[in-house]
Parts: structure tokens; C-alpha cells; sequence
């Protein structure tokens, strides 16, 4: 049986960028609260902010590293699964890509060294210079690349050229600020931050639950929480803003997204699905429960305004309807739970009560999946409900697969890719675990070895740090305790 | 010069300096089995440690690169290198991963294991840049198919006699590499045993290098056209061989870093030789040279390679600065201490 290169690829772009995409918000997020919360500790120099910006910069480090291992593979994935795709959009893609690549990721890589190991290097002024540059990296990262997704969901700013069949720049401003850049980008900084802070709130209610690092912990989940309310009540407001955006830009995509198969007559709003299963066959949305003229009055406020329909479009230019709509409706049922929890645990926070509250602790120690998901559907809802364009109005999908590259090939792949990301997640989660359990610490005050010109001084004449080599017995006696 | 001239030379800065800066980290990483204790290794790590990530940021840089600059070639390339690509992709995270992990689980078998792919990744990584340099020297099998160069044939065609020579090669430059920043990084007994084995990983480089020049001169006749018609160009072999004799020089003299600083030169040196036999071409075909991908018939539009220069003129210094910046804050020995690998 001949393999088909063209579904596999497409199953190994969907298997690999979904990996990778557990790591990169998570890494934006965190980045923010551990601004926050080294700021805290250079502003009030307690030595509990110290442990927390130490411990976090710990795990901060891990999530990175299973980011740039799988990010590797995406940049190279766009020439050897999809060259066609790659000639066609080099010269518009290629630039955003490059740019990550100049301002983003060198900065990154760069200060991560100092973040990580350059606690007993560094001032604690230099070491959180290095904290907001690393966050600040993964931010212009995250520009340049939903640059790029954009330019594919509504391109701008470019002419086809025909000889060479392919898009070519003809102002680079108008490709960068092409018509969904902002809200897009707003909308994954807010998926980002959601998830950081739950994160955070996960660890720290399991730390108040099990009653260890109490002091700490509650510091951790106060800062985590204002974030995540934050984030959570700013995700609908951008998120009305893109779906408006979305009707505007991409209108299969938004019917595909409400499961509007038919454009109302005149005079009859169009509905607005909480849930149901759409069906190509009848193109009616089944066993669904729906708010009349809804989708009209979130689009244009007023409930009997015209929307586009699916039925506007020829049939071969429907993405695939019921998983665009599934995956937008996990996204915003999730985002509306969001709301709900970091909003009670507010008020439990105003009553002075919200430690107390352990049913509460427990939600949010498992609820970090939550946003997670989120942010996968909710990329999964822009990629699916953009097809079958892999540029919109421009390149089909199915035509811009490797000519060159053999079904067996891609089966090889995805095989070997399936099982290194699955060795590699478990190993991941374990050595999470182990950090978590083990828990932030305070460390013995020894300021002097940290800031003093004489410290410097004796490192340059060779003399090792007396603090460092304490610092080394005192890891190794924690390792061999922990074994015990 | 053109627009297309100036990415052909940048792209060769962005790969020499891919070469010269995880040259040594993979060779760090194919020395790793050969320290026998396991804090010699962890120092072994720690001597990469705030640097590799960083270094494979070349690499990362050089792909998107090339993507920008010259489409035609990345599509071609990756598309008709794929399953060397995805060996390469396993390696380099296998590597990034071993890293990671190693020293975080006290246990012998978790350790040896990691040891393992991380020395296992790094070696695997060097020979397949090889290979690809090699292929590159050689020319692929690529023609037009349906209006675009594509390549027709298969993964066992790149690995071709001359291709695993340099392979090894390769192989034998970044081991030398990597013991020579051991050199400058470790003390003591360590130091010792990493310097005793400078004489051995010069003589393989030393032979793998004469082997692949023999081959090079003996059966790759377009490899001297553009020597023939710019005789300046033989310049770049000049400084290959004093960059190569003073390796030998600042050892005997026992100047690490002066050895260490001919190694990067070397290696630099072998870059612009692989530039110069390419010139003006990317890829080349083995099959009619009229298949040949050139910097005219690959590149993106003159627009987009003038915003590109621009991003990469206001890029470029941050970057020089970074790298110094943390270079700096990291010289000297290393020492194992907290926050370690």
C-alpha cells in the first residue's frame, strides 16, 4: 500500500507542534510571574523571595530545555515535510523566522546561562537584569512567530509572483501588522499568562495542602492568582475582539467555528451555539443548545444582523466543521471556568479565607491542565479552521506537502517521534516531580559571597569561592538524604 | 557586491560560527565516556554548560537564514535530505536532553545511561554534519521536477565513500576541538589526563585532514576551478595549514588557549574553503549543472534580502555582545557547585 506523504505529514505537523506547544506559553508565563517575584525579592530583600525566584528559576530551566528541543524541530520541518510550502512563502516567512532566530532566541539562550548558573556569579542586579531579558526573549519569540501563522491566516503586504509561483514582499510592515497579528498575539500572551499562573497555583496549593514551605507557598499563590484573575477576565475581552477579527478576515473559519452552516434570511439573527454536534450531511448543528441571534449580537450588537454562512462557499473550501467548532468550544468552556474559579478564589482572598478553602486547593492543584488544553485547542481551532488553506485564499494544504520525501519516510518518522516524546515527557514529568517535592530553600544568608569585590577579587587569583564548595557538600548531602 | 553576494557570505559567518562554537561542545560530548569518574563528568558538562544552548542558536539562526535568503535551497536541502535530517533532529535532542537530566537523579543507572546518549548524540550530530558538508562538496542527485529542483535520490546515495570520510573527518575536528577547550576549562589531575590526550585527537584530525585533502585534490576536479580562476583564493588554505601548525606549536609550548584559538581559525578556515568551491553555487547537481541551485536562481526577491540585511545589521551586535557578555561572566575553571549540571 502506498503511504500517503500528505496526511502523514500533516499528522506529524499536528503531533510535533502540539508538543512542542506545551512548553512555550508556559515558558512566557513563567517568565512574567518570575519577574514579579525576583522583583520582590530585590525590592524587599527577604530571603523568602530569594528561595522562590531560586526554585522557580530551577524549573523555569527545565520547561526551557524541552522548548528549544522541540522547537529545533519545527524550524526544520517546515523544509522537509512541507518544501513546496517552504518555496512558495520563503521570502515572506523566512524573514520573521530569521528575526526570532537574531533577537530572540540569542537572548534567550544567552541570560538563561545567567539565570541558571549565575546565582553565586553575578549580583542579584545583574541576575534579575538576566531574568527580565530571558522573559523579555521568549516575548519577542513569540512576535516574530505568530507573525509568521498570521501572514498565513490573512496575508498582507506581498505581490504572487507568477513565474516563480510565489509570494514576494512588497512592504515588510504590512506583512509584520498584517490584519490578525495584534489580536492574535494578545490572545497567546493571555493563553501564556493563564497558564503560568496556574501553574504556579497547582504547585503552591499542593505545597498549602501538604502544609510544607507555608509562608512561601501563600506568597507564590497571592502573586499567581492576581495574575491569573487578570489573565482569565482580559482572555474574554481579547477573545471577542479576535472572533470579530476572525468574522471579518476569515469568514468560513468563524462558520465553521459557530457551526453556521446557512447565512439567515433577512431579518433573523444568526445563533449562537453553547454546545452540539455539527453534521456536514444535514449542515445543521444536532442535540446543540443555542442562544437565538446570539453569534449576530457578539459580532455586530444587534441580534438580527446578517452573518456569513458556511453556505456562501463552494464545499471544497469548508474546513473540516465539527472539529473547528469542538476545539473553539473546549477553549472558551475552559476560559469561562477560568473566570469562575480565580474570581471565587478572589473573593475568598478578600474574605481573608481562601488558605482555608482546601476543596479549593485541591481544584487548583489539578486544574493547571486545564489551560494547557485551552491553549492547545485554541491553536487547534485557528489551524483546523483555517484549512484547507495552508495560506489562506492562497496554497492549498494537500498541494504544499515535500515532493521529494517518500510516505515510508514520514512513517519512520512520526514512529521515532512518537517514541523519543514519549520517553522524553515521562522523563520530564518525573524529574518535575522530584524538583516540587523537593521544594524551595531557604539558603543560609552568606550575602558577602555573593556581592563583594573581595569574592571577585579572590575568583580572579584562583582561589576558590569557600561559599561555592560549601554550597557543592551541602547539594550532595541533600541528594543523598533524599535517596534515604 | 550584491545583495545575494552579502547573504552568501553571511550565511557562511553564521555557519563558522555555528562550527567554531558547538564544534567544541559536541567534542566535549564525544570525550564524555572517556573520563572515568563522575565528577570529572559533571565538570566535563559544566564547562558546556552556560554556553551549548547558545551555540546550537547558530545553527538555529543558519537554518532560518537560509530559509529567508534562499528558499529554493532550504526546501531542496531538507526535503531531500529528510531522513538524515531526522537522524539529526533525535541526535541533537537526545543531547540537549541527556544534558538536562544527567546529574539530576543520583543513581548509577540513570547516569550511565545519560552519559551514553549524550556522547552517543553528540558523535552521531558531528558525523551527519560531515556527511552533509561532504555531500555539499560532492554534489547530490537533484534535477527538475514539475518547474523546481528536487532531489531524486535516496538516503544511501548521500552516504557515498568521500561523504563518510569527511564524516569522520568532522568527527576528528570537533574532538580535537572540544579537547582543547578542556584544556583551558579544567584543572588539576583532570587537566593531566585531558592534556595527554591533546597528541592523540591532533594525530586523528591530522590524518582524517590529509586523507580528505588527498581525496579532495584526487578525484574532485571542480573543487580547484575557483582556485584556478582566483588564485587569491588559495589565501584561505594558507591560513588553514599555519592555523593547523600552530595547534602543534601552542601545545608544545603548552599554550592552550593559543591552541585552542588555532582550532577555531582551522575551522573557520575549512569554511571558507567549502565557500569558495561552492561559489557562486549552493547546491550542486550531479546529475547536469544546469540543475545546479545558484545564490541568483535560489534567492528570495532583492526586497526581502534587503530587509533581511537590515534586521541582521541591527541583530548582529546584540548578539556579539551577548555571547561576550556571558562568555565573560563564565571564564575560568569550572568549579562544581550549586546549580550545576
Amino acid at each position: 500500500m502506498e503511504l500517503d506523504v500528505y496526511m502523514l505529514s500533516r499528522l506529524q505537523f499536528a503531533l510535533t507542534i502540539m508538543f512542542h506547544y506545551i512548553f512555550p506559553p508556559l515558558t512566557i508565563g513563567l517568565g512574567w510571574l518570575m519577574v514579579i517575584m525576583e522583583g520582590m525579592y530585590l525590592k524587599t530583600g527577604e530571603r523568602e523571595y530569594e528561595a522562590i525566584a531560586r526554585f522557580w528559576t530551577g524549573i523555569f530551566a527545565l520547561v526551557f530545555a524541552m522548548g528549544v528541543a522541540t522547537g529545533i524541530v519545527m524550524e526544520f520541518e517546515f523544509g522537509t515535510n512541507w518544501a513546496t510550502y517552504s518555496r512558495y512563502v520563503g521570502d515572506v516567512f523566512g524573514s520573521a523566522l530569521a528575526a526570532e532566530g537574531i533577537f530572540a532566541f540569542f537572548l534567550e539562550s544567552g541570560f538563561l546561562a545567567v539565570l541558571v548558573f549565575g546565582w553565586d556569579r553575578v549580583s542579584p542586579r545583574m541576575h534579575f537584569f538576566s531574568t527580565c531579558m530571558v522573559s523579555l526573549g521568549a516575548v519577542f519569540s513569540s512576535i516574530w512567530i505568530v507573525v509568521a501563522n498570521s501572514w498565513q491566516q490573512t496575508p498582507a503586504g506581498f505581490v504572487i509572483n507568477e513565474t516563480l509561483n510565489r509570494a514576494e514582499i512588497t512592504s515588510f510592515w504590512a506583512m509584520v501588522f498584517n490584519p490578525s497579528t495584534v489580536h492574535r498575539l494578545v490572545h497567546v500572551w493571555i493563553g501564556a499568562g493563564i497558564l503560568g499562573a496556574f501553574f504556579v497555583l497547582s504547585i503552591s496549593s499542593y505545597y498549602l495542602l501538604k502544609g510544607r514551605h507555608t509562608s512561601m507557598a501563600r506568597k507564590m499563590f497571592k502573586v499567581a492568582l492576581a495574575m491569573g484573575a487578570f489573565m482569565s477576565l482580559a482572555a474574554l475581552g481579547s477573545g471577542h475582539l479576535q472572533a470579530k477579527n476572525v468574522g471579518a478576515t476569515q469568514p468560513t473559519k468563524l462558520a465553521a467555528f459557530e457551526g453556521l452552516y446557512k447565512t439567515p434570511a433577512e431579518g433573523e439573527g444568526a445563533p449562537l451555539y453553547l454546545f452540539g454536534l455539527p453534521n456536514d450531511e444535514t449542515e445543521s448543528v444536532e442535540f446543540g443548545l443555542a442562544v437565538p441571534g446570539g453569534l449576530s449580537f457578539l459580532m455586530y450588537e444587534s441580534f438580527k444582523a446578517p452573518v456569513t454562512g458556511l453556505d456562501q462557499f463552494p464545499r471544497e473550501d469548508w474546513p473540516p466543521v465539527n472539529l473547528s467548532f469542538q476545539t473553539y468550544h473546549l477553549m472558551m468552556a475552559l476560559g469561562m471556568f477560568f473566570i469562575g474559579i480565580t474570581l471565587l478564589a478572589c473573593f475568598f482572598w478578600w474574605r481573608g479565607t481562601v488558605f482555608e478553602q482546601r476543596w479549593l486547593l485541591w481544584t487548583f492543584v489539578f486544574a493547571v491542565v486545564g489551560p494547557v488544553i485551552a491553549n492547545e485547542a485554541g491553536w487547534c481551532a485557528a489551524e483546523i479552521g483555517r484549512q484547507p488553506w495552508i495560506v489562506y485564499g492562497l496554497l492549498r494544504t494537500e498541494h504544499a506537502f515535500s515532493p521529494a520525501v517518500s510516505g515510508g519516510q514520514v512513517m519512520f518518522s512520526i514512529v521515532m517521534f512518537l517514541v523519543l516524546y514519549t520517553l522524553l515527557f515521562l522523563v520530564w514529568l518525573f524529574i518535575m516531580d522530584k524538583k516540587i517535592r523537593k521544594g524551595p530553600e531557604l539558603h543560609e544568608p552568606a550575602p558577602e559571597a555573593r556581592t563583594s569585590a573581595l569574592d571577585v577579587a579572590a575568583k580572579l587569583a584562583g582561589h576558590e569561592g569557600a561559599s561555592l564548595m560549601d554550597a557543592g557538600v551541602e547539594e550532595n548531602d541533600a541528594d543523598k538524604s533524599e535517596e534515604g | 557586491m550584491d545583495l545575494n553576494t552579502i547573504w552568501f557570505l553571511l550565511l557562511g559567518i553564521l555557519l563558522a560560527g555555528y562550527a567554531i562554537l558547538d564544534g567544541f561542545d559536541l567534542g566535549v560530548g564525544i570525550l564524555h565516556p572517556f573520563v572515568r569518574n563522575d565528577r570529572d563528568r559533571r565538570v566535563l558538562l559544566n564547562s558546556i554548560g552556560p554556553f551549548w544552548d547558545g551555540n546550537e542558536v547558530w545553527l538555529v539562526t543558519f537554518g532560518g537564514a537560509m530559509f529567508a535568503a534562499f528558499p529554493e535551497v532550504y526546501a531542496t536541502v531538507f526535503s531531500g535530505f529528510y531522513t538524515a535530517f531526522m537522524l539529526l533532529l533525535y541526535a541533537l535532542i537526545f543531547r540537549a536532553i541527556s544534558l538536562e537530566l544527567r546529574s539530576k537523579l543520583d543513581h548509577p543507572a540513570w547516569r550511565r545511561f545519560w552519559d551514553w546518549a549524550f556522547a552517543l548524540g553528540s558523535a552521531v550530530a558531528t558525523l551527519l554534519f560531515g556527511v552533509a558538508v561532504g555531500n555539499a562538496m560532492t554534489g547530490i542527485p537533484v534535477k527538475e521536477v514539475n518547474g523546481n529542483i528536487e532531489y531524486v535520490g535516496t538516503f544511501f546515495d548521500l552516504l557515498g565513500p568521500y561523504q563518510l570520510l569527511v564524516g569522520v573527518f568532522a568527527l576528528a575536528m570537533f574532538t580535537m576541538h572540544g579537547n582543547l577547550y578542556l584544556c583551558l576549562k579544567t584543572e588539576g589531575e583532570l587537566q593531566q589526563r585531558v592534556r595527554g590526550w591533546a597528541a592523540k585527537t591532533f594525530t586523528f584530525f591530522l590524518v582524517t585532514y590529509l586523507a580528505v585533502t588527498i581525496y579532495t585534490l584526487a578525484k574532485l576536479g571542480h573543487a580547484l576551478d575557483n582556485f584556478r580562476a582566483h588564485p587569491a583564493a588559495w589565501a584561505a588554505v594558507v591560513v588553514s595549514v599555519l592555523a593547523i601548525v600552530n595547534i602543534l606549536r601552542s601545545l608544545a609550548k603548552n599554550r592552550p588557549m593559543g591552541a585552542f584559538l588555532s582550532s577555531a581559525v582551522a575551522i573557520a578556515a575549512f569554511n571558507g574553503l567549502l565557500g569558495i568551491t561552492l561559489w557562486p553555487n549552493l547546491v550542486l547537481s550531479n546529475l547536469d549543472p544546469a540543475f545546479n541551485l545558484d545564490i541568483y536562481n535560489a534567492a528570495s526577491s532583492a526586497k526581502t534580502l534587503k530587509v533581511m540585511l537590515t534586521i541582521a545589521v541591527l541583530g548582529m551586535p546584540f548578539v556579539l555582545a551577548y555571547t561576550s557578555v556571558i562568555y565573560w561572566v563564565f571564564r575560568g575553571k569550572v568549579q562544581v557547585g550549586k546549580m550545576t549540571y
